[in-house]
């Protein structure tokens, strides 16, 4: 009974019924696809988010500020011996001289007040004087104006984030650096221009002085290693288990392996690269061959799996056109099969190899976060990377170390991204659809 | 000579016979008219290879062994009543030695350290000579051999051939290698780790507190005051695991659907590389972001609510995570959508239903164990994640389901315990490889259940 009254209506009504429901069956289309596109914009929205934060607070951190004063570059004072060799001249009193012609500049006596425009100048200055003498001698005995940076409170204090407002005790600048800083303004001997020390510095305790250009040595040594490794042995293993490997249950196992490793966390490599490399072969800490072995590890499915894909594109009547004119197994492979899939292992390659300059849990598994001075020059010297460094440098508290940071991030993300603009460029141009 | 300087050397010398070899195979094939078995260029290869493999497999053995090697003799340097001494450690003593040797030595050492030391020096001198002298000498006479077996009846196709094939399975077998090589670093540790922590008060213990050193020398038993409850750490990472679903899941999804199925191709050509910035950005980034932004943001919004939200909160470093594996789930879920077939929509299509309920109804059930194994494969990502929790979540290890507090992961911990210099033998050194066990336990298994997923529930369409 219910049955004939559902099934069987007059297509008036059927007609009538469906219209009924189609204002609301539309509503549900639109809000469904309203959904689907809010979602997409709360993804590029964090995206957005992500970017302008970094940018925000990174762009500033590739300027700070510095001091340009006149300096009586006095040779007793600065080289004692006499000889111009860096021993002499680092028993010499660089700082003396700089303090001296900031006292000059701007007429302080007394020793509270030598303090606190002594203060205002970055210990880097002293360092930055002796090369200056030590690469050009001539300039010994005459007076020059150089640019000397800023301490990083000042520097802080110049850009707003320390207030002026603030009761004295409780800023890191007192009253007289306040005063001192607003006679050098007046006078525009500061100026705000491009940070050197970002670029060429190494690592260091003082925000001012602090730069990314030991990490950055660090990184290529480390990836040099990686890809060394993990290109022959990745691309390898690829041709041997798509060309040549049987079917058998040993051939399976060694694929479950890859698929498994490409999902074992990044922090589980640092950990066999500590128990194993350090542990067992007892190799130094923190040096960058270990890094780039274990990131090798890491990123070997990744350039497997991509690998594989390229080579299983190559259609089989290449193969069998090579075979057809006499060429042997070997021969079909590296004169014919690799050539035509070497795009593809490229990209996947440097895809693997951005994942490793972006890695940093394993690194700091074997030690790599050590703070580091002088800048690495073999494989077998203690380093750090860019990534690295820059975990280090977001736990330091002062302020400075935020604009610092956030610079060296956006050095990392350019990398990162012509990196991936390569691969997509080498996709497109040289891969061949078959 | 460094090992650099062998290997360079090494090179040249393969390279020197290479060309020896293939133009004495050239010179034969004109004195014989062209009755060579391979070509020319194969007869240097083989001589190449011929001095290059032993000479590296050697150099690589003696360059990694030799520390090994210093090692156990160096032992025998120390008397044997220091030796039977209860409180003697082998792993100070051989510490007391390294420093001695590598200059880096504070404070006094007694005399059998300096006596060690200096054999260690001496031996290091002796291997470099040892080891330049033997690799050179493997590479010329490697090299020799293949110079002497250029006649026309060897067939050196074939074995370089044959030599290229092993050293291509042999590369497939580093995958493997490094898979024993993770489980027994892994395993090994852990099960020293389970002789001083009994396992249940590892799986099931409430209170996760490995603060307190000195007082757990292994094999003393003061284990008194240190506890090894991991119960908090899975807590924790679950919750901040669970926050990055909540977040990532929907946005994911949403985003997939609607670019598989209502974008135009130029509209998902610029959003789908977008989105997959997103999973290209270092992690050690959105740890900062995580810490420097998100966390302040969620700690004033919850201040202006009147809630209580510490300063790492879980809830910071899930969002962040979240983001972060948003691009696992849409472009997994992305493609097992497109991979639905075309028909199936048509004839949903010509019974009436709209585009809406054409997904819902017949594209994502179609679709459903893709998408779950890619929501499997984004909750391992979650949990293994590091540097995010590392640099966002904090430290305190406090056992709560409340995403405003406080809450640390099995990760973070890893991460903090193993960082830096540290005694391989202390039950808190120990305890992180414990976690790792567990973690990539969890992981594999999320990773298997994902592939099984996919395996058994699949529709085969064609």
């Amino acid at each position: 009974m219910n049955d004939t009254a559902k099934g069987l209506v007059s297509p008036k009504i059927a007609t009538e019924r469906v219209a009924a429901s189609m204002a609301k069956r539309k509503k549900r289309e639109r809000n469904f696809q309203r959904l689907g596109r809010s979602a997409i914009a709360v993804a590029l929205a964090f995206l957005i988010v992500l970017f302008v934060s970094i940018f925000a607070k990174g762009i500033p951190g590739f300027f700070q500020y510095y001091v340009e004063i006149g300096v009586e570059i006095d040779r007793e004072k600065l080289d004692p011996t006499g000889d111009l060799t860096l021993q002499s001249l680092y028993a010499g009193d660089a700082r003396g001289v700089i303090r001296s012609s900031l006292y000059a500049e701007l007429d302080v006596e007394g020793r509270s007040d030598k303090r606190a425009a002594g203060k205002l100048i970055s210990q880097g200055a002293e360092q930055r004087l002796r090369k200056l003498v030590y690469d050009d001698p001539s300039l010994m005995g005459t007076k020059q104006t150089l640019r000397f940076a800023l301490d990083d409170d000042v520097d802080s204090f110049l850009r707003g984030f320390i207030k002026r407002e603030t009761p004295e005790k409780d800023r890191r600048i007192n009253d007289k650096m306040i005063d001192y800083i607003d006679r050098l303004q007046a006078e525009g001997k500061i100026v705000y221009a491009f940070s050197d020390y970002l670029i060429f510095g190494s690592a260091s305790r003082n925000p001012e002085m602090a730069g990314i250009y030991g990490a950055f040595i660090g990184s290529i040594l480390t990836l040099t290693v990686c890809l060394l490794i993990a290109f022959p042995i990745g691309v390898a293993t690829a041709i041997y288990l798509e060309e040549i490997a049987p079917k058998n249950r040993i051939t399976e196992i060694i694929e479950i392996n890859i698929n498994n490793l490409a999902a074992v966390p990044s922090v589980v490599f640092g950990i066999l690269g500590l128990a194993v490399f350090i542990g067992i072969f007892g190799m130094p800490r923190s040096i960058p061959l270990i890094g780039g072995v274990v990131l090798a590890l890491m990123t070997l499915p990744t350039i497997i799996i991509s690998s594989r894909a390229a080579i299983r594109a190559v259609p089989p009547s290449v193969r069998e056109a090579a075979l057809g004119v006499g060429a042997s197994q070997m021969q079909t492979i590296f004169h014919h099969v690799i050539p035509l899939a070497m795009p593809g292992m490229l990209t996947g390659t440097i895809i693997g190899m951005a994942q490793a300059l972006g890695e940093t849990a394993p690194l700091l598994m074997i030690g790599m976060v050590a703070f580091i001075v002088d800048v690495p020059g073999s494989v077998t010297d203690p380093g750090t990377v860019l990534p690295v460094q820059i975990f280090m440098w977001a736990d330091f508290a002062e302020r400075m170390f935020v604009q610092k940071t956030s610079a060296a991030i956006i050095i990392l993300l350019a990398f990162l991204i012509t990196m991936n603009a390569a691969a997509i460029i080498i996709r497109k141009k040289l891969e061949r659809r078959w | 000579m460094t090992t650099i300087q062998i290997a360079a050397s090494i090179l040249f010398i393969g390279l020197i016979y290479f060309i020896i070899c293939q133009s004495s195979a050239r010179h034969l094939q004109v004195s014989i008219s062209g009755r060579l078995h391979s070509r020319t260029q194969y007869y240097g290869f083989f001589a190449a290879l011929m001095a290059w493999l032993p000479a590296y497999a050697l150099l690589i053995v003696m360059a990694v062994g030799d520390d090994i090697v210093f090692q156990s003799l160096s032992l025998n340097f120390i008397p044997d009543e220091v030796q039977t001494d209860p409180d003697f450690n082998e792993i100070i003593a051989q510490a007391q030695i390294k420093n001695l040797v590598s200059g880096t030595n504070f404070g006094k050492q007694p005399d059998w350290a300096h006596a060690a030391a200096d054999a260690w020096q001496r031996w290091i001198v002796t291997s470099a000579r040892l080891t330049t002298v033997v690799c050179l000498s493997l590479a010329l006479l490697g090299g020799f051999l293949g110079y002497y077996k250029v006649n026309p009846n060897f067939r050196s196709r074939n074995a370089v051939e044959g030599i290229v094939i092993s050293l291509l399975a042999a590369s497939s077998v580093i995958a493997i290698l490094t898979t024993i090589g993770i489980v027994f670093s892994v395993v090994f540790e852990s099960f020293r780790f389970f002789t001083l922590v009994p396992i249940s008060e590892f799986l099931f213990g409430l209170t996760w507190n490995p603060q307190f050193e000195g007082a757990e020398r292994a094999g003393s038993g003061q284990m008194g005051l240190s506890t090894y409850g991991s119960v908090p750490l899975f807590a924790g990472t679950m919750l901040v695991s669970i926050v990055a679903l909540t977040v990532a899941v929907p946005v994911g999804l949403f985003s997939a659907i609607y670019l598989s199925e209502y974008a135009s191709d130029r509209a998902r050509g610029v959003v789908k590389p977008l989105m997959e910035l997103l999973a290209g950005v270092p992690t050690v980034v959105y740890g900062f972001f995580a810490a420097l932004t998100v966390a302040p943001f969620v700690r004033s919004m919850g201040l202006s609510l009147g809630l209580d939200v510490a300063s790492e909160s879980a809830l910071a470093a899930g969002l962040v995570m979240g983001i972060m594996i948003i691009p696992f789930i849409s472009s997994l879920s992305d493609d097992v959508i497109r991979a639905v077939p075309q028909a199936l929509r048509e004839a949903s299509y010509a019974l009436g239903s709209t585009q809406n309920e054409t997904i819902r109804q017949v594209v994502l059930p179609a679709a459903l164990p893709g998408v779950v194994a890619s929501v499997l494969l984004a909750v391992s990502r979650a949990v293994g994640e590091t540097m995010i929790v590392v640099m966002a979540a904090g430290l305190a290890a406090n056992l709560s389901l409340n995403p405003l507090d406080a809450v640390t992961t099995v990760t973070a911990q890893i991460v903090t315990i193993l960082v830096g210099d540290q005694e391989f033998e202390s039950a808190k050194t120990l305890s992180a490889f414990a976690l790792a066990l567990t973690l990539i336990i969890i992981t594999l298994g999320l990773n298997f259940i994902a592939l099984h997923v996919v395996k058994k529930y699949r529709e085969q369409y064609e």
